[in-house]
């Protein structure tokens, strides 16, 4: 039988469980090396090269070349795990989150400012059309 | 005999450590953050526990995808800083309390929380940015530490209802330790926010300032909202909420004694992606 999931009509929102965490074991665990400084170095100098030293698949290789965060979540990533390559790019949390709603920057930060975003209309995929 | 005097709740955002050890506290963004902590800092001064029991979540730092705990008590000596990625914080190391972690580990597995028992563990801004709230930048905190982490990263996290029960367990193992030590219980993370998807950014404050007053009044019924409320109404990291009530089930009218005295509550939007709340509720003897 297969398991309850009650998440997966939350908009926007891919919730990390099992069946994700297993999808991205090694895009997740990639991530954890880059919290030794010395792995850090060695990614910039040649981040094709350290990739290939991961067991991750070429969608997931690609999705971080191109820092598509929402694409490495798709693939399994977690958020934690992801953002010590936001760390290794010198990025804050909050780039990294607002890169993920095609808000610029700015756009992001007023948001944040100004409250946030509404959880009206955002609570059901349903809702939003 | 040991005795919990008190809990505090607070998030634990990274970027408020950030503006911290950047000496950035004092720019117009921080300084409404910081001046809701003021009251806590010398309140913490009047009422210096020993120790804290200090309940948060590592953010794939201790733990990567290798070993995934659901709930984790620190029976270190020390506990270092760690490097997240962007260097270790400039903040003192945790010192633990071996005795009376190992005592609360032996207690609380016999009233069947099957806890992981760490002897080697850094520890994350989930950790330290609350002592940083709380106590500023001292060479080293005034007190040990006891991290409890519990597992939020990979769902299902535990149930609201576990954490309170979990949160009963702990304050009868510290009640049973046989030293005249004045023990606090921290629960921290949240409040309401998300920080991955389309949907990142999303902050709820009715649902904030509805948790905490259920938390004051109405623990117990709290403790029965399911996962998807989180998840939905407060954002997927805004589930970190649970561990709230690990605290809140160890304050002495859960376990027959009388309601905490509301002592500061706090709540301010934003602090970078997430909604920060902060309440300190006293045990009256």
């Amino acid at each position: 039988m297969a398991l309850d999931k009650p998440y997966l009509d939350v908009p926007g929102t891919t919730i990390f469980d099992a069946e994700q965490s297993r999808k991205g074991y090694w895009l997740n665990q990639f991530c954890m090396s880059l919290m030794k400084a010395e792995n850090r170095t060695r990614f910039k100098a040649n981040q094709r090269a350290y990739l290939d030293e991961w067991a991750m698949t070429e969608d997931q290789k690609q999705a971080v070349l191109a820092r598509d965060l929402n694409r490495c979540i798709a693939l399994g990533g977690n958020i934690y795990f992801l953002a010590k390559i936001g760390a290794t790019d010198g990025k804050s949390f909050q780039q990294m989150a607002g890169s993920m709603t095609g808000m610029s920057e700015e756009e992001y930060r007023n948001m944040m400012v100004s409250g946030g975003r509404s959880v009206e209309g955002n609570r059901y995929t349903w809702e939003k059309q | 005999m040991a005795r919990i005097s008190a809990s505090v709740y607070t998030s634990h955002v990274p970027a408020i450590g950030a503006a911290l050890d950047l000496g950035k506290s004092g720019e117009p963004y921080w300084q409404p953050l910081f001046r809701g902590y003021e009251f806590s800092k010398q309140w913490i001064r009047e009422h210096q526990p020993d120790v804290i029991f200090l309940v948060y979540n590592d953010h794939a730092t201790a733990f990567s995808l290798e070993l995934i705990p659901t709930f984790a008590i620190g029976t270190a000596a020390e506990f270092l800083v760690a490097d997240e990625g962007w260097g270790p914080r400039p903040v003192p190391k945790g010192i633990g309390h071996p005795e009376l972690a190992s005592h609360i580990a032996q207690s609380v597995i016999q009233d069947d929380f099957d806890l992981t028992i760490v002897n080697k563990m850094d520890v994350d801004h989930g950790l330290t940015v609350p002592l940083s709230l709380m106590y500023g930048q001292p060479q080293a905190w005034p007190c040990t530490v006891i991290p409890f982490a519990v597992g939020v990263v990979q769902y299902p996290v535990p149930s609201g209802r576990r954490c309170f029960m979990l949160g009963q367990a702990v304050r009868k193992a510290i009640e049973s330790f046989d030293q005249p030590l004045n023990v606090q219980i921290w629960g921290t993370g949240g409040m309401s926010h998300q920080l991955q998807g389309p949907r990142a950014g999303l902050i709820n404050k009715e649902f904030d300032n509805r948790f905490l007053d259920r938390l004051i009044a109405d623990p117990a019924g709290l403790a029965s909202v399911p996962h998807i409320d989180y998840v939905r109404e407060a954002g997927s990291e805004g589930i970190e909420l649970v561990m709230w009530l690990i605290a809140r089930g160890a304050m002495a009218d859960v376990n027959g004694g009388k309601p905490p005295r509301v002592v500061h509550r706090f709540y301010h939007v934003p602090a970078s992606n997430t909604a920060v709340g902060h309440l300190i509720l006293e045990d009256q003897a």
